[in-house]
């Protein structure tokens, strides 16, 4: 099943990219991604993971389909050369049966 | 340009940037089969720290102080954390989370096979802290230089904290054995279940290990199983001593010559049972975690539906 | 990156950009706070302040935080969402570690020498009717429906009382209280959120966590009424009347209710045994197999250090 099909059947909450400013005077950073209902869950979701709980640390937490990205050294026909998505649409893999376990 | 010469270009690419040590990022072009590989290695990893949650979980609420009470909590939860960083790098291969865990739970991905076996004791807890931990640094280490970039750079994240977590297990040991005849016992005993597991967690012998070859190319893997179950022999042979605990293994010796140390022969048909499914916990591990996903079904749900109406009602107050 | 070196490799810090920056910062989840809870803080017995009476007040704050801890241990590898595990052992540590600083403080106004002996010795040698804690905390476990309503109730109640007893007459309890504050905010906030969601979200959730409300709401009553200690600390300054938060409860418990479209229960108060309850040591009979579960490694050793 495919996340839109699982999203549709309220299985799998929205994803959402995490970034982080751990000092002021330095950038936010991204540090990566997690699920949440909404943009609150979001956020107390990211401080718990990305900071354990420090308060000192600046949060942005942006829906992972609002970014609008380009990376042109990131070369993949898939994507358009500019104001595409992040990552790749998500899709069902079938795992070839002679790739091996962990 | 025709397709072919295309694709053959983006291969090139691709071929090029592992070969001079850089990373594939998430929107780089990739072997399907890359692609493929990646997702199922990253998700069990990812599968391997939640299932790793529960030898471990299981004695928080026994914990005998305190201490060792709020060290075992925070460990635990720190696997859950690296959890969710391992499927976080995953979704950016175009994996989802929901899907993944459905597929653990129906059994057709896997999960390291060392937590198949039962965490019996208290002192459990810290021989799993250093050997267990001690063998996922070994794997986890060269993984930090792994040629995918999302999950070298997860890999960073948890190593840093994995190495306390081995301290404060051997450090557990170290005051155990130091403590009464019964601790001292329990460490043994513990020891002697825990040894041969642990070096089982590298995997088969290279010779049969069909395709170490492609993963190391691709740089995906970046030592041999037997290279790295060597390594990990080597440095905790002398913890062992130090500690004053023997290693259940009549074969293990120093050997000068080649510089390190002869141990003896890994029960390979064990580990295929465990692999296969038929190990001690097996069943009960997938069982915990099938549980907790489907009672939280409904969890979900809310959340999801309550969001759903906020956005709606946010929109009737913007049009209002 | 040396693999001959695993942990220097791994141990140079190095900052969110992947830059290296000053030295080992204790990472783990909560800092570095294992070691003895109250090491360096002047733990003497203010004037005029019953030592007994100090000790056994400790013990009742302390208990409420170590029983619900508990509880909320118990969800792990239980929790709804991996992101859930990671709050709710949040909430289970912050619990523990203001348990281990009361219990510690407790053993040194009680003159017990310092060192993990003493909050040790209360958490795993004293029997049931021992124990302080409010029958609140040392329920069984429900659904999640039933842990989100517990933990509305019970962080609110705690809340109100740390917010005050953060002005105590004993330093130790003041400071702890202030720490405290900042942690129970934060589960509280996590709990009404949750609240919110379980009761606006789908007709099963609402049931759900209305079961939950009505599950703990008999116990509520109980938080409300002081100890014959409690009583006499707080006309010192030292500790809290806890009836005097009554009207602040309900108003933040209400705020929250209505928000999530709950109803408030409308159920009588549960009864003690002759008047007795949690804070006389008569406990429900959950409370038996709880401490058996939380005692039976320590009493099996009982001369063993960990």
């Amino acid at each position: 099943m495919n996340a839109d099909a699982g999203r549709a059947a309220g299985r799998t909450l929205p994803l959402w990219e995490v970034f982080v400013r751990g000092k002021r005077g330095l950038n936010h950073v991204h540090v990566g991604s997690l699920h949440a209902a909404d943009g609150e869950m979001a956020l107390r979701n990211a401080r718990d993971l990305y900071t354990r709980r420090n308060e000192g640390v600046s949060i942005w937490v942006v829906p992972s389909a609002a970014i609008v990205a380009s990376s042109p050294d990131e070369k993949d026909p898939f994507f358009a050369p500019s104001g595409d998505k992040v990552y790749r649409h998500p899709t069902f893999y079938d795992i070839p049966g002679h790739v091996p376990h962990m | 340009m025709t397709a072919t010469a295309a694709e053959a270009g983006l291969a090139g690419q691709f071929e090029r940037t592992i070969a001079r040590d850089a990373r594939i990022e998430p929107r780089d072009w990739m072997p399907e089969k890359f692609r493929a590989t990646m997702i199922r290695q990253i998700a069990q990893h990812a599968h391997s720290e939640i299932i790793g949650m529960q030898p471990e979980g299981n004695w928080i609420t026994r914990a005998p102080s305190l201490r060792r009470k709020a060290i075992l909590l925070a460990k635990v939860q720190d696997e859950a954390g690296h959890g969710l960083y391992l499927y976080s790098a995953c979704e950016t291969l175009g994996a989802d989370r929901g899907d993944l865990t459905e597929r653990l739970i129906s059994g057709r991905q896997k999960y390291s096979s060392i937590f198949n076996y039962p965490a019996l004791t208290f002192a459990d807890v810290g021989v799993i802290g250093w050997l267990v931990d001690g063998a996922a640094i070994c794997n986890q280490v060269p993984l930090c230089r792994c040629s995918y970039g999302p999950y070298a750079r997860a890999m960073i994240r948890i190593c840093k904290e994995e190495s306390f977590h081995q301290r404060q297990g051997y450090e557990l040991l170290m005051t155990m054995m130091s403590g009464t005849a019964g601790q001292r016992a329990m460490v043994q005993d513990a020891v002697d279940r825990w040894w041969w597991p642990s070096l089982m967690m590298f995997g088969p012998p290279d010779a049969q290990s069909a395709n170490t070859a492609q993963s190391m190319a691709w740089k995906i893997k970046r030592h041999s199983n037997d290279e790295l179950r060597q390594r990990f022999v080597d440095m905790t042979v002398p913890q062992a001593e130090a500690l004053g605990v023997t290693l259940p293994d009549p074969g293990l010796r120093w050997n000068a010559e080649r510089g390190a140390y002869d141990f003896g022969e890994v029960a390979w048909a064990e580990m295929k049972q465990v692999v296969a499914g038929n190990g001690p916990c097996n069943a009960e591990r997938v069982a915990r975690r099938k549980a907790a996903h489907e009672a939280g079904g409904w969890v979900r749900d809310a959340a999801a539906a309550h969001a759903a109406k906020q956005a709606a009602r946010q929109e009737t107050r913007a049009v209002s | 990156m040396s693999f001959d070196h695993a942990y220097q490799a791994i141990t140079e810090d190095t900052g969110a950009g992947g830059e290296p920056t000053g030295p080992l910062d204790g990472h783990w989840a909560f800092g570095n706070g294992f070691a003895d809870p109250l090491a360096g803080i002047d733990t003497t017995v203010p004037d005029g302040v019953d030592a007994a009476d100090l000790a056994l007040y400790c013990l009742m704050l302390g208990d409420d935080a170590l029983i619900m801890s508990h509880r909320v241990q118990q969800w792990c590898t239980r929790a709804p969402e991996l992101e859930d595990e990671v709050a709710l052992a949040n909430i289970a540590l912050d619990l523990l570690g203001q348990a281990r600083l009361l219990l510690a403080r407790a053993a040194a106004a009680a003159g017990t020498a310092p060192g993990p002996g003493g909050e040790d010795g209360y958490a795993f040698f004293r029997a049931e009717h021992e124990f302080r804690n409010v029958r609140l905390a040392e329920l069984a476990r429900g659904d999640f429906g039933e842990l989100i309503a517990r933990l509305v109730v019970f962080s609110t109640w705690r809340l109100a009382v740390l917010r005050q007893l953060t002005a105590s007459r004993d330093p130790v309890l003041a400071a702890v209280a202030a720490k405290g504050v900042k942690e129970v905010t934060y589960h509280r906030d996590y709990a009404a959120q949750w609240l919110v969601r379980l009761g606006d979200g789908t007709a099963f959730s609402r049931r759900r966590a209305q079961a939950g409300l009505a599950s703990i709401w008999p116990y509520v009553a109980e938080l409300f009424i002081p100890a014959d200690a409690e009583r006499r600390l707080a006309g010192i300054g030292v500790a809290v009347h806890p009836a005097g938060l009554r009207d602040e409860f309900d108003g933040a418990v209400g705020q929250v209710l209505a928000a999530a479209a709950l109803a408030i229960p409308d159920l009588a108060p549960r009864a003690g045994v002759a008047g007795r309850t949690g804070r006389d040591g008569v406990h429900t009979e959950a409370m038996g197999y709880l401490l058996a579960e939380l005692q039976s490694v320590a009493r099996a050793h009982p001369d063993a250090r960990w």
